[in-house]
C-alpha cells in the first residue's frame, strides 16, 4: 500500500459536465460539500505571518476564517469574512483568487495553495441558505449622509462600510438593478442573480438606502446631491462602462454587438429567456467573440448556450498573454469555443441587408513587449483569411463613461477621461467647489476601498472603475493614469 | 412616484399619458427622454418627454402602440405604477434665435416636437410648424402646435385632412412661397426625417433631427444605440438623440432599427391588439 500522503490535495469543485452546461444558464461550478470543505480547510497551516491576507483587496482574515472552517462553526466563519467583506458569496466566486490571496498563499509555493475562495464561497453560501445572517452592528449615527454613485462591487463595499461606521449611505445606480457588472456583465451560470440579489438586500439591513433608475449627471448632478440634495460626500464608483470598439469597416452591422449589450441583453434583461421576457438578442449560428479576458470568455459561454453552433474566439497576442482567468478559459475550451490564437479582426462584411456574413482576421505575431510588458502583436502582411459568421462579441476593453465627469464643473480627469484623485486619501482634484464644510474621517478607510476594489478592477476587462471614498467631498477610482 | 394620473387616448392606438415623478418634472429640458419599465422581464422602453409640470410633479409621454411593450403600456391605466422610470435621458434640445424655424414631426414625432417648439419659441423664433400624418385620426397636437407656431399646416398621405401629401411637399411649398426658413428641425418615421434632410440640404437649410434607434440603458454603457453621422460613431443616446440631419447615415438607421424584426412579430402575435406600422 501507498503511504498515506501527509496533507491531503487541494479539493476539486464539482462542476455541471460540459454537455449539460452548454444547455442551460445554471450555475457551472456547484460548491464544495462540508466533507470537502473541512479538508480543505485543514490544509492551511494558520500561518503566523498571514501572507495571503496581503493579497486580498479588501484584507479578509484569512487563517481566522478558515479556523473556524476547520472547526465547523460556518457561520461565524461567514461573519469573521463580512468583517471586512460584505460580498463574500460573489467574491469567492468572481475574485481572480489565483493571482490575488491565493497567489501569495505558502503553500502555493510547494504545490498548491489553499482555496481560499472556494471556501470563503462555501461558507457563504450555508449562511444565505441556512439563513444564518444576523443582523449586522452598526457604529452610532454620525448625522454625516454619504451618496454613492453606481451599485457595483466599488459602491455596494463603500456602502456597506460607510454604514457600518454609522454613516448615513445612499447609493444612486443608473441601471433598474442594483450590482454594476455583476448584474449587467457577469453571466448567471457564473454568478446566480439571486445570490448577488441577497448579498444587496443585506446591505439594507445594515440601514444603506438604495435608488435604482437615477443617473447622476442627469436627474441630479454631483453638486446637486451636495446642495440641493444635502450630502456631506460623494462616491463616485461608476466603473468603466464605455464600451471600446475596433474602429474597423462593417463595425455597424446587424450582428455586430460591444460585449456590454451582448452581456446586458443576456443577463440583465434576460434575452436568453425570450418570451418570458421581453428583450430579444440575436442567436448566431456561427459567433465570433474578439478579446481574451473574462468579458470575452463570458460572452463566448454565452453564445454557447444561446445556441451557436460554433464559436470562435479571436486573441490577437498568445495564450500566455490572455487576461482570463486560467479557470475562466479551461471553461470556456471544455465548452468548445475555438481559439483562435493571434489573430484579430480588420473587416466585419454583410450582406444585402447589412446583416453581418464574415470576419476578415488578420493573422499576428510576437514583437517586443509594450508598455504593459507584454509582447506587442504586430500584423502579418498578406495573411488575412475569411470567417463566416453571424454575430459577433466585441470584448476588447472598456473606457470611462463621461457622465459624471461632463456634469460636473472643475473635476479633474486624465486623458483617458478617469476621474484624477489623490493616491493616499482618493479625494478627487480640481475644483474644490464641491467640498463640504465639515470632513469625514475616511483616510483609513480609502485605502483599503481603494486597494480593495481594484482587485476586483482587473484591466482591460473593465477595470480602472473602481471608486474609494476620501475626505469629505468627491471622491472617485483610481483610473489608469 | 411613477403613478399614472391621467390617461387620454388622443388618436387610435396613441396615448398621453401622465406621470407623477417630481424630481424629473423638475429637472428635464426639452429634447430629453426617459427609459420606462412596466414588469420585471419587461423591456426597457424609451419615450420623449413631451411636458413636464413641476408644479404638480408630473411629466407627460406620448406614444403610439407600435409593438409588444408600447401595447402592454397601452393597458395600464389611471391608479397603476410603472416599475421603473429613469431620466432625463440624453442632451437637451440646443436652442438659439435663429430667425425662423420650421418643426416637423410626422406620426408619433409630433410629440417629441411640442416641448421642442416651445422653447424655440421662447427663443424668440418665428414658427412654422408641418403635422404629418397617414390619415385625418392620426393628426395629433394639432391644437397645442398651432398654439405655438404662427403658421401650422398638416399633410395627410390620403389627403384626408390638410394638404394630400407629405411633409416635405408642405415644406417645399412654404419656401416657394417666399418663406424664409432658419433652421429646420423633424423628428418622426426614420424615411420622413431622411426626406426632411434631402430636401433642406438642398435649400442650404441646417437641419436637426432626433433619432430614435433601439436602445438599452440610454447611459452610453452599451453602445447598441449607436448611429453614423459624418462618419463617426455616436451613441444616440448620450451624444443625441439629436443630430445634424445632413450627415446622418439613415441608411443604416433604418437597417438597425428592424434589427429584431422577426423576434419583435414573435412577441407580437401572443398579444391581441392590430398593429400600426410606422417606418415603410
Ligand atoms: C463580463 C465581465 C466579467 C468580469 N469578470 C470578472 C471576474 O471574474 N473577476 C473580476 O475580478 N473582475 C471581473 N470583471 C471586472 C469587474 O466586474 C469590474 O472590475 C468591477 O465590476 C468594477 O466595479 P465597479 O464597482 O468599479 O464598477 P461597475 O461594476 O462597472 O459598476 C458601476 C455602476 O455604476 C453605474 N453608473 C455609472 N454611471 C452612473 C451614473 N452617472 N449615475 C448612476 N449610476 C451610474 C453603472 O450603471 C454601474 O451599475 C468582469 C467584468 C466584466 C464586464
Ligand atoms: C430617444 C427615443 C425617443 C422616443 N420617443 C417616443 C415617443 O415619444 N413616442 C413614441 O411613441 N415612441 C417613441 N420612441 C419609440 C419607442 O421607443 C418605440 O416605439 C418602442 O420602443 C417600441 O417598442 P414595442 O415593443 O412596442 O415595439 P417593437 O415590437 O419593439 O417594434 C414595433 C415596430 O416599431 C419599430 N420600432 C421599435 N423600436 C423603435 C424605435 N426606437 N424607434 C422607431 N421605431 C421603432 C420596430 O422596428 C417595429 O417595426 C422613442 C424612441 C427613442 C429611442
Ligand atoms: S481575494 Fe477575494 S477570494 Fe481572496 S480572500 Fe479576498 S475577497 Fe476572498
Ligand atoms: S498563507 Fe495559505 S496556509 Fe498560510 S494562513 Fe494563508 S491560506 Fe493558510
Ligand atoms: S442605449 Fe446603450 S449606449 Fe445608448
Amino acid at each position: 500500500m501507498p503511504e498515506a500522503p501527509t496533507r491531503a490535495s487541494r479539493q476539486s469543485m464539482p462542476e455541471q459536465a460540459p454537455a449539460d452546461r452548454i444547455t442551460n444558464f445554471n450555475e457551472v461550478p456547484l460548491g464544495y460539500s462540508t466533507g470537502q470543505a473541512l479538508t480543505e480547510a485543514s490544509r492551511c497551516l494558520q500561518c503566523k505571518k498571514m501572507p495571503c491576507v496581503a493579497g486580498c483587496p479588501v484584507a479578509v482574515d484569512i487563517p481566522g476564517f478558515i479556523a473556524l472552517v476547520k472547526a465547523g462553526d460556518f457561520a461565524a466563519a461567514a461573519r469573521k469574512i463580512k468583517e471586512t467583506n460584505c460580498l463574500p458569496a460573489v467574491c469567492g466566486r468572481v475574485c481572480p483568487q489565483e493571482s490575488q490571496c491565493e497567489a501569495l498563499c505558502v503553500l502555493g509555493k510547494k504545490g498548491e495553495s489553499v482555496a481560499i475562495g472556494r471556501l470563503e464561497r462555501f461558507v457563504a453560501d450555508f449562511e444565505r441558505e441556512g439563513n444564518l445572517a444576523e443582523k449586522p452592528t452598526v457604529s452610532v449615527p454620525t448625522g454625516r449622509r454619504v451618496a454613492i454613485v453606481g451599485s457595483g462591487p466599488a459602491g455596494l463595499t463603500a456602502a456597506a462600510d460607510l454604514a457600518r461606521l454609522g454613516h448615513e449611505a445612499h447609493i444612486f445606480e443608473a441601471l433598474h438593478e442594483m450590482g454594476g457588472v455583476l448584474v449587467y456583465g457577469i453571466p448567471e451560470f457564473r454568478l446566480p442573480k439571486r445570490i448577488l440579489k441577497s448579498e444587496v438586500e443585506a446591505l439594507q439591513d445594515l440601514g444603506v438606502t438604495l435608488h435604482t433608475s437615477t443617473v447622476i449627471g442627469k436627474l441630479d448632478t454631483i453638486e446637486d446631491l451636495m446642495t440641493e440634495e444635502g450630502f456631506d460626500a460623494v462616491f463616485v464608483g461608476t466603473g468603466a462602462g464605455l464600451p471600446t470598439f475596433m474602429g474597423i469597416p462593417g463595425e455597424n452591422l446587424l450582428g455586430v454587438y460591444s460585449a456590454n449589450e451582448f452581456l446586458t441583453r443576456s443577463n440583465l434583461m434576460r434575452a436568453y429567456d425570450f418570451g418570458r421576457t421581453d428583450t430579444p438578442i440575436a442567436h448566431g449560428q456561427r459567433a465570433m467573440v474578439v478579446g481574451g479576458g473574462n468579458v470575452a470568455m463570458d460572452s463566448a459561454r454565452t453564445a454557447r448556450r444561446l445556441g451557436a453552433q460554433k464559436i470562435i474566439l479571436s486573441y490577437r497576442r498568445s495564450r500566455e498573454e490572455m487576461p482570463a482567468r486560467a479557470e475562466e478559459t479551461h471553461h470556456a475550451e471544455e465548452e468548445g469555443i475555438e481559439f483562435h490564437l493571434l489573430t484579430a479582426p480588420v473587416e466585419f462584411r454583410g450582406d444585402e441587408n447589412s446583416r453581418l456574413r464574415a470576419a476578415l482576421l488578420q493573422k499576428m505575431e510576437l514583437g517586443a513587449p509594450d508598455d504593459s510588458g507584454r509582447r506587442r502583436p504586430v500584423p502579418i502582411e498578406g495573411s488575412e483569411y475569411e470567417e463566416p459568421i453571424d454575430v459577433v462579441v466585441i470584448a476588447v476593453g472598456a473606457g470611462a463613461n463621461p457622465l459624471i465627469s461632463s456634469t460636473t464643473p472643475g473635476l479633474e480627469v486624465n486623458r483617458k477621461g478617469y476621474i484624477v484623485t489623490d493616491e493616499e486619501t482618493g479625494a478627487t482634484r480640481g475644483d474644490r467647489r464641491h467640498q463640504p464644510p465639515r470632513r469625514l474621517r475616511w483616510r483609513r478607510h480609502s485605502h483599503r476601498l481603494r486597494h480593495g476594489n481594484r482587485g476586483h478592477g482587473r484591466r482591460p476587462e473593465g477595470g480602472g472603475g473602481n471608486g474609494q471614498v476620501s475626505e469629505g467631498g468627491v471622491t472617485s477610482p483610481p483610473g489608469p493614469r | 412616484m411613477k403613478t399614472i394620473v391621467a390617461k387620454e387616448e388622443i388618436a387610435p392606438q396613441t396615448y398621453r399619458y401622465v406621470i407623477r415623478h417630481p424630481k424629473l418634472a423638475r429637472k428635464r429640458q426639452a429634447g430629453q427622454f426617459v427609459i420606462l419599465r412596466m414588469h420585471e422581464g419587461g423591456e426597457r422602453v424609451p419615450l420623449t418627454i413631451v411636458d413636464s409640470d413641476p408644479e404638480a410633479g408630473t411629466v407627460t409621454l406620448i406614444f403610439q402602440a407600435v409593438g409588444h411593450s408600447t401595447q402592454e403600456l397601452a393597458e395600464l391605466g389611471v391608479g397603476d405604477k410603472l416599475l421603473d422610470l429613469a431620466g432625463p435621458l440624453g442632451k437637451p434640445t440646443h436652442i438659439e434665435n435663429y430667425g425662423t424655424v420650421c418643426v416637423i414631426g410626422g406620426g408619433y414625432g409630433t410629440a417629441p416636437v411640442l416641448p421642442i417648439a416651445t422653447v424655440f419659441k421662447q427663443a424668440g423664433n418665428r414658427m412654422f410648424g408641418i403635422i404629418g400624418a397617414r390619415t385625418r385620426d392620426l393628426v395629433i397636437l394639432e391644437k397645442e402646435l398651432g398654439e405655438i407656431c404662427d403658421d401650422l399646416r398638416v399633410a395627410t398621405d390620403d389627403g384626408s385632412y390638410g394638404v394630400k401629401g407629405f411633409v416635405t411637399d408642405v415644406l417645399a411649398q412654404l419656401l416657394a412661397e417666399g418663406n424664409k426658413i432658419d433652421f429646420v428641425l423633424a423628428v418622426g418615421p426614420t424615411p420622413m426625417m431622411r426626406a426632411v434632410s434631402v430636401l433642406t440640404k438642398e435649400e442650404g437649410i441646417p437641419c436637426m433631427v432626433s433619432l430614435n434607434p433601439l436602445m438599452i440603458d440610454g447611459t452610453g454603457m452599451c453602445g447598441g444605440c449607436r448611429v453614423e453621422v459624418d462618419g463617426q460613431t455616436k451613441f444616440a443616446c448620450v451624444d443625441g438623440p439629436e443630430f445634424d440631419g445632413h450627415l446622418v447615415n439613415y441608411h443604416l438607421l433604418m437597417k438597425r432599427q428592424g434589427a429584431y424584426k422577426h423576434e419583435e412579430n414573435m412577441a407580437l402575435s401572443v398579444g391581441s391588439h392590430c398593429k400600426i406600422g410606422l417606418d415603410d
